[in-house]
């Protein structure tokens, strides 16, 4: 079967690579429809993941058609068009017990800080992703969902990942009625929890970042005001005045390593890899947010030490919030809201591009290229 | 008396129940057959019951990330070590492929086809900024030689 192969940082390629073998009774063999890149494969592509082995197959955004299932696997059938979030959950554990999927104690040998996630390394338990023809699915009867009938396989595959991190964002943030909302980061993730903070009742979304395309577009997809940091003397000085100069109630990093704004963090960060990631992006959060506010963070960094002002941490009573999204627990009202029409997925798609051209879609993606915000995968067996 | 679980930094993400606090156990799921290396974190018993095939470790990035494993995840010793395998893993890629017959596409990779469609000034101006420094590294060779 065709699937990514990474060969080291920012090399890809697509090759033949084995059919995947069920090895758990649990297990379902799953061919992929669709998968996606997502801004925090980039991460990986960036070689920012400790542990990322040349030779895995990458991606952990994907729905597909159930070709065969292990002696244990109840809940699905062959045939099944299912959507399988992110997280590798057992759904037995104490952590799935509290609906912590993205933190489950059965799916990640090599690292107890963070649950298995399929396509991202061996910090995060060393499966084989989806952006392949075909994938194994642990614990198929915890967290592949059928997809609903009539649902667009574009909103489906959306619903694995960028739609529950983005909602999860927001719910993190514990917006209250009338709240200002600062997102830093206008790629997907961002783009989404602009738009799910107004379903908690956002009074004011602000997003910043620094490409024009992006903030246009999150300026007409989540209808929030959005600025452009290259452009702001100071980004923490500009929230503070556009909120009196009291801050915002929450702030959203949806960011995480690879943010630019700051020589500093991108050198120490990005370049020299003396930190986990350029930590730009919580720097202004926590600067940018208000005395007794919230910081949500959905960016993703790597598991060492990061550069942030801890003291304003304390001194200014700020809660941070942080984790994987947890897809399962978000699902069944996620899917409500696709199909009440209150979100729309599918709109933040911008490249469709064959599997076989892997390589290229993953550089359009982290250069910025051709306005992209979301590129998707289709395999060849998915376009007959 | 005074705990309010709305007050719970996790909420509303934790959903809590009484019974997770009287101690952490739960029936384990059947244990994957391990017959792949696997490496664990020190910072847990076991294999995890399902864990991932992808890549077991080899070479000498494998010898690396074993040593890599004796420490923990609150450790540097852990993941310096870890990046440094995965630097070399890539140098074991290359080899790999050429011991396989197989020249890899380094340009293709690096999805070059998109930069030079989107980005062409830019791929040119990689190109000749390559092709210069070329030139003067084969200039600077031929003079010494001479």
């Amino acid at each position: 079967m065709l699937a990514t192969n990474y060969r080291g940082p920012f090399r890809v390629r697509v090759d033949q690579k084995p059919y995947p073998e069920i090895m758990h009774p649990d297990d379902a063999i799953v061919r992929v429809t669709r998968s996606c890149i997502c801004g925090s494969d980039l991460h990986l592509y960036h070689g920012l993941v400790p542990d990322t082995r040349v030779g895995m197959t990458f991606g952990h955004e994907f729905i597909g058609v159930v070709e065969e299932i292990g002696s244990g696997v109840t809940k699905l059938k062959v045939g099944d068009n299912v959507m399988v979030p992110f997280n590798i959950a057992c759904g037995k554990c104490a952590f799935c017990k509290q609906e912590l999927y993205g933190n489950c104690h059965e799916s990640n040998s090599q690292a107890t800080a963070v649950g298995g996630i399929f396509g991202y390394s061996h910090t995060a338990g060393g499966y084989d992703g989806g952006q392949a023809e075909y994938v194994r699915v642990p614990y198929a009867n915890v967290g592949p969902t059928v997809i609903p009938e009539g649902m667009d396989p574009d909103d489906a595959v959306l619903l694995t990942d960028v739609v529950p991190t983005g909602y999860q964002a927001a719910e993190m943030g514990g917006i209250q009625k009338g709240d200002t909302v600062v997102i830093f980061g206008a790629g997907p993730i961002g783009i989404m929890a602009a738009k799910c903070s107004w379903l908690f009742g956002a009074g004011r979304v602000i997003v910043i970042d620094h490409l024009e395309y992006r903030l246009e577009f999150v300026r007409n997809y989540a209808n929030c005001e959005a600025y452009n940091f290259r452009s702001l003397e100071d980004p923490v000085v500009f929230i503070k005045k556009t909120t009196d100069w009291m801050g915002a109630d929450v702030c959203i990093d949806a960011v995480g390593g690879d943010a630019a704004g700051n020589t500093m963090q991108t050198i120490t960060g990005r370049k020299l890899l003396l930190q986990a990631g350029s930590a730009t992006a919580l720097h202004w959060a926590i600067n940018a947010v208000k005395k007794g506010g919230i910081v949500s963070i959905v960016g993703v960094y790597g598991p060492t030490d990061n550069l942030v002002p801890i003291g304003n941490v304390v001194n200014k009573g700020i809660t941070i919030r942080a984790n994987q999204a947890s897809v399962k627990r978000l699902l069944p009202k996620l899917i409500e809201h696709v199909q009440a029409g209150r979100l729309n997925p599918k709109g933040i798609i911008t490249h469709r591009v064959p599997l076989e051209e892997a390589a290229d879609a993953y550089h359009i993606f982290s250069a910025k290229l051709d306005n992209c915000i979301k590129p998707i995968l289709i395999p060849p067996t998915a376009r007959t | 008396m005074d705990a309010d679980p709305k007050n719970d930094p996790t909420y509303p993400i934790k959903k809590r129940t009484n019974e997770e606090h009287k101690g952490y156990t739960w029936e384990r799921p059947t244990q994957q057959f391990v017959d792949i290396e696997v490496l664990h974190s020190n910072e847990r018993p076991n294999v995890t019951a399902v864990f991932g095939t992808s890549t077991p470790p080899s070479g000498l990035s494998g010898i690396i990330r074993r040593y890599a494993f004796k420490f923990s995840e609150n450790h540097y010793g852990h993941w310096l070590p870890l990046i440094l395998a995965d630097r070399i893993n890539v140098m074991e890629g290359i080899v790999d492929d050429l011991k396989r017959g197989h020249i890899p596409n380094i340009f293709a990779e690096r999805g070059w086809n998109a930069e030079w469609k989107y980005n062409r000034k830019a791929a040119v101006t990689k190109i000749a900024a390559g092709l210069a420094l070329t030139a003067l590294i084969v200039l600077k060779i031929s003079k010494k030689s001479k």
